[in-house]
Parts: C-alpha cells; structure tokens; sequence
C-alpha cells in the first residue's frame, strides 16, 4: 500500500516485536510486555495478533485469518483485508495451505505442521486477573509460581457445582512453569496445545505483552487427579458434514427451539463435505 | 433447511461503509462542511481530539472529527493510529509556561499577582441561555483589544516558592519516560503518570477529580493558577548542539495548591497537582491536577484507599482509545465461548437433576 511499509509497521517497531516474541519463546508461557502501538483497528478487536502477523510475515507467505474457526466472520475478513491490503500476500482459507494462521477463539481442527505458525488474538494476557486485579501483585504470583488462588478457584467449583465452571479461557501450565491463559478458546481446544509442531503465539495489544509456546512444549490444563480435565462439545454430530469430532456452533433456526449443530471450523467442514462428495461420484 | 449464514462477509463490510459514508455527509442538498470551519468554529472540539489524540495538529484534527462525524473519541483515536505512523526525531526542551504568550491567567489564591488576573476568552461568567440569535449568520462585535504583555510572567509556584512555601519542580536532566513506546509498567514514575493523564480521558479525570473533592481522597485543594495561551516548542537538533524553535502550540496549565505537608526533617509547605493539556482545556487540565496530586498519596504518606489515589487503577483505565476498544468488541462474535458456556449450564443442570447440588459437594 502507498505510504505505508510492508505490512504497516515500521522496521524499528517490528524489531522490537520481534525481540520480544524471541523471548516469549525463551521463556514458554511468560508474559513479556512490548510497546504496543496504536493499530489502524480498534483495541480489543485483534491489535495484539495483528502486530505479531505483521512482525512474523514476510512477502512468500500465505496468511489465513479465523475468528470463531470461520473465514467468513466480519472481523477476520476485515484482517484479512487489511493484510492483503498493507503486506500484499497471498491469503487463503484452507488451514493446510497457510503459513501463517491468526486465529480469535479457535484452534483450527485440522493438526498443524511444524512449517506454520498460529497466532492467536489474546483480550486479557493474564489468567489471574479475575482473581487478582493488580498486575503488579499477579507479577509477583508468577514470580514466585504461586498459583494457589486458581487451585482456590477450581476447588470451590468442584465443591460448589460439581464441576469447574471454566467453559473456556481455561488456564493452562506451560513447560511446567508458567500459568498462562490460552485466549478465550473453548476449554474443548485446550488439548491441541500440547505438543503442537507448530509455533503459537499470543498477542495482546491493549495489555501489551506478547508470549509464546515453542513447538512441541508440554501444555497441561489445569485440574486435580481425582477430577481430571475434560474436553467437552455439544453432544451431537455436524448436521453439514456429519462429523463428530469437531467443535460445533449451535444455530438457532426458529423460535420453537429448532437447532442445527454445525462445525464452527468452516474450512474443516467444507473440506470433509467436499471429500465425501468426490468419494460419492 | 433453514441455515442461514449468520455470518458477515466482505459485500455486507463494504455496504456498511457506504452506508456510513452517505450518513456522515448528510442532507446533500447543505452545504458541506469545511476543514477551515471546524478547526475555526469548533475550537474545543478539535483541542480535545489533538488531547486525547496525542497530536497537535489543528488541520488534521479537524479531519478527524469530520471524518468521525464529530464523534471525538473516534476522532483521537484516527489520530493516534495516524500518530504512531510517524517517525520519531527526538523530544523537545521542557515548554517553559511563563514565556507563555498569555492569553488567560487567573489565581484563586492570590487577589492580584504580577501579570495581573486576565480573563480571556471565557465562558465562566456567561449566563447559560440559549443565544437563538446565533442560529442565524451571526457576526459577533470586535473585543477590545490591549497591549500584549511582553515580559515573562511568573507561576503562582514560582511566587510561593521565593519562600520555599510550596514544593519545588523537583529535579529534571533525567530523560522523561515515554508510554507510547515502552508499556507502562507498575510502579510508574510522575513523568510517566502525567503522560498518561494528559493523553487520558477528559470525562474520567473530571470524575475522578470530582470524587477526590467528595471525599474519596480528598486533597484541599486551590487553583494556584490556570493560564492558557501560546507557547514557543524549541528542539536541540544533536548537529547543531543549541535549541531552535520549531513553532507554537496553545496548551492549558493549571497548578493546584493542596494541603501543607511536613515533617520533622522538612518544614510544612504546601504540596502541588499539576495539569497540562494542548489546546483551550481548562476542565480537562483541572481534573489531571487534582488526579495528579491524588496519586501522589503515598510520595506524603497519605492513607491511599481511594480510587483516584490508586495509580494502577487510574492509569489503567484512563486512556479512552483502550477503553472503548475492549467496551466495544463486545460487540464482536463469541458464539464459540458462549457455546461453550451453554454445554457447561446444560451439563450443571443436568446433573443437578441427577442428584442434588449438595451431594454432589460431598
């Protein structure tokens, strides 16, 4: 785009972001702050993710952008475009295709490969913020790797429900160490974390902090041995492509409590629904 | 099957705009308005948007709030994204406010003060009735008009501290932080505070200076002084190694005078808030200088409960571009959280069905 450098940001910010991702992957599932800039889009509608794509992206990549696992959600077309737009790659849906896959709420149901990179859109980087308003206290919690408010808080769930009542954001511990909140994904997406080939990084433009998890690096979802995690989805099969391991959106088709379960992860679907088409003819 | 795609697409995005675009110029059939009218006319408009803006520039503010369809947090936040565009020089000296080409100037604290009270350009004694006649072309009578004062006029601090009655600047040299570049980290410094104030939102730092004279915080305060008028912005280019003037903006400064501190090494003297904003801003510069001082608790030992005291609260939260961002995406899709939201009740209900809550506990 005229005017404005390959993929918007300057070089020098770019450096710094990429100085800060460098230790994010240092140190798997630490917070490292960064000097966020104002983005041409709005706090709190992907400015973190997007300032990492354009600090990872280069002119041979090819960039898919998700949120809520579809293509064609408002807010990842306008990413998409905007990237178009100021870097000029080629961008596509297909999860495969892509090298570069920014994502908001989803983990793309298809595995990833070692040869790509997720970013992920993050609104609150740290996972004790509703435990503990004061960054300067939940900095010193992770300092000390003091997670006992959130052990508190899972346990008085249990007690009180039966059950953790974190259907998603669920926290996370990273290579043992950190406890780092995964982005508001649903807890069902959780363990695709663990041992991903592909290098994950999260972007918080508001809060300002960036942080990593390197490929192939231990995730576990926090829980108790006598209550273990578990994924969970909605107890139905994809009314589109019939599958039944995938997250599922719930449309609501009329007002007499009609439901149609379908993939939320658009591309998965289409491309099941495409293969047993050729496998029909 | 009635599946019917929810979701947007690129031709609804587009639509939207062109929707927006013919809202936002209006009637056609009006004239339509210029840049030179609304930096002309709606000179508070465009002093809050280059405030919160973080950018002085009148041309390009006025563009904002067109642009925004007067909407002035929209307008400073397309000034910030343009503002972050921009390369970086350096910084400039310290604005020196008492070569200040003055064009108002009152003190609360002292009757008459050298360089005198001057009213300027105000509404404070206007009475708020509706002015029909300017609903039609309206060409006001000339002001009077006298002699600028030429010489430097003293602060209100300045005359207090001949007697070492009020606290010092405190020490400079050092070079001041910078929030857009490096993220504020906790605690944070007076530099980085007043930084964040002056860049903050109007509305909330009224409010919160608002509740500091309510109680919630309370720091005695006087207005030392507000002053608003022209001041010279000089740079050290590091080539040529002495200041040159790079040109004038208007800014607003208001110094509170609060409550006399001491103790048994320091004599009591009076303590200071202090508020600098660009443009004609005297309710916003106000609100910084009770914010500031209230902030400011803990530097004096003040008991520091209330909300304006707490600095990671209020700067956290002051920044009205941060703000509307996250209030607003709510507005964007969670379908796929609220769907696992509704499993989660279907599931509790579900076993609450099976066997009661409180068995269940056990």
């Amino acid at each position: 785009m005229k005017g404005y450098n390959f993929g918007y940001l300057d070089e020098q910010t770019k450096r710094m972001i990429r100085r800060a991702i460098l230790k994010a992957v240092a140190i798997p599932g630490h917070q490292i702050p960064f000097g966020s800039r104002e983005m041409p889009l709005p706090y709190g509608w992907g400015t973190g993710g997007i300032q990492v794509t354009a600090s990872v992206l280069g002119p041979d990549d090819t960039l898919k952008v998700i949120d809520q696992g579809a293509d064609d959600t408002t807010n990842a077309v306008s990413i998409r475009r905007f990237f178009a737009r100021t870097a000029g790659v080629r961008t596509t849906t297909h999860t495969e295709e892509a090298s570069v896959i920014q994502t908001r709420h989803r983990i793309p149901e298809r595995k990833l490969r070692e040869d790509q990179i997720l970013v992920y859109q993050v609104p609150q980087p740290e996972p004790l913020s509703r435990l503990e308003p004061s960054r300067a206290e939940t900095k010193r919690l992770h300092a000390l790797a003091d997670y006992g408010l959130m052990q508190v808080k899972l346990y008085e769930d249990i007690a009180r429900l039966g059950q953790v009542s974190i259907s998603y954001d669920y926290p996370v511990m990273v290579n043992g160490r950190y406890l780092m909140s995964p982005s508001p994904i649903p807890a069902f997406d959780n363990p695709k974390m663990h041992g991903m080939p592909a290098l994950q990084l999260f972007g918080a433009g508001r809060e300002k902090r960036i942080y990593a998890i390197p490929p192939y690096t231990d995730v576990r979802s926090l829980d108790f041995d006598d209550h273990p995690f578990r994924a969970t989805r909605a107890p139905h099969a994809c009314g589109l492509c019939g599958a039944t391991d995938s997250y599922l959106d719930e449309v609501v088709t009329d007002d007499r409590g009609g439901r149609l379960f379908v993939c939320s992860d658009t591309d998965y679907c289409a491309s099941r629904r495409d293969t047993a088409q050729v496998a029909a003819q | 099957m009635a599946y019917v795609a929810v979701k947007g697409g690129e031709r609804a995005i587009d639509n939207a705009h062109a929707w927006m675009a013919e809202e936002r110029r209006g009637d056609p059939s009006a004239p339509e308005l210029g840049l030179d009218q609304i930096a002309g006319q709606l000179g508070r408009a465009v002093d809050r948007a280059m405030a919160e803006g973080s950018l002085y520039d009148r041309e390009l503010a006025a563009l904002a709030i067109k642009q925004a369809q007067g909407d002035l947090i929209e307008a400073a936040f397309l000034l910030r994204a343009y503002r972050t565009t921009l390369p970086r020089f350096g910084h400039a000296e310290p604005v020196d406010t008492a070569r200040m080409q003055l064009r108002r100037r009152v003190s609360a604290i002292f009757k008459d003060l050298p360089g005198g009270q001057v009213l300027g350009p105000t509404y404070d004694y206007t009475h708020r009735l509706l002015d029909f006649s300017l609903a039609a072309d309206n060409t006001p009578q000339p002001a009077a008009q006298a002699e600028a004062a030429d010489e430097r006029v003293p602060r209100a601090s300045d005359i207090l501290g001949h007697e070492a009655l009020i606290e010092g600047d405190g020490p400079t040299g050092e070079e001041p932080g910078d929030l857009t570049r490096e993220p504020l980290a906790f605690p944070a410094g007076r530099d980085l505070r007043l930084q964040a104030l002056a860049r903050g939102d109007e509305g909330f730092l009224l409010a919160l200076g608002y509740s500091t004279q309510r109680g919630w915080g309370g720091t005695h305060p006087f207005v030392g002084e507000i002053r608003m008028g022209e001041v010279v912005v000089e740079m050290v280019p590091p080539e040529l190694g002495f200041a040159i003037d790079i040109g004038d903006i208007t800014v607003t400064e208001c110094q509170m005078v609060n409550q006399f501190r001491g103790s048994k090494t320091v004599p009591p003297q009076f303590t200071r808030g202090y508020g600098l904003a660009f443009g004609h801003a005297e309710r916003k510069a106000m609100g910084m200088a009770l914010v500031d001082r209230a902030m400011r608790a803990e530097e004096f030992g003040e008991e520091a409960t209330a909300p304006a005291q707490r600095v990671e609260f209020v700067l956290s939260h002051c920044d009205n571009i941060e703000a509307t961002g996250f209030v607003e995406h709510l507005k964007l899709p969670h379908y796929v959280d609220f769907q696992s939201e509704l499993e989660a009740v279907r599931r509790m209900r579900a076993a609450v069905a099976v066997e009661p809550v409180a068995e269940a506990a056990e």
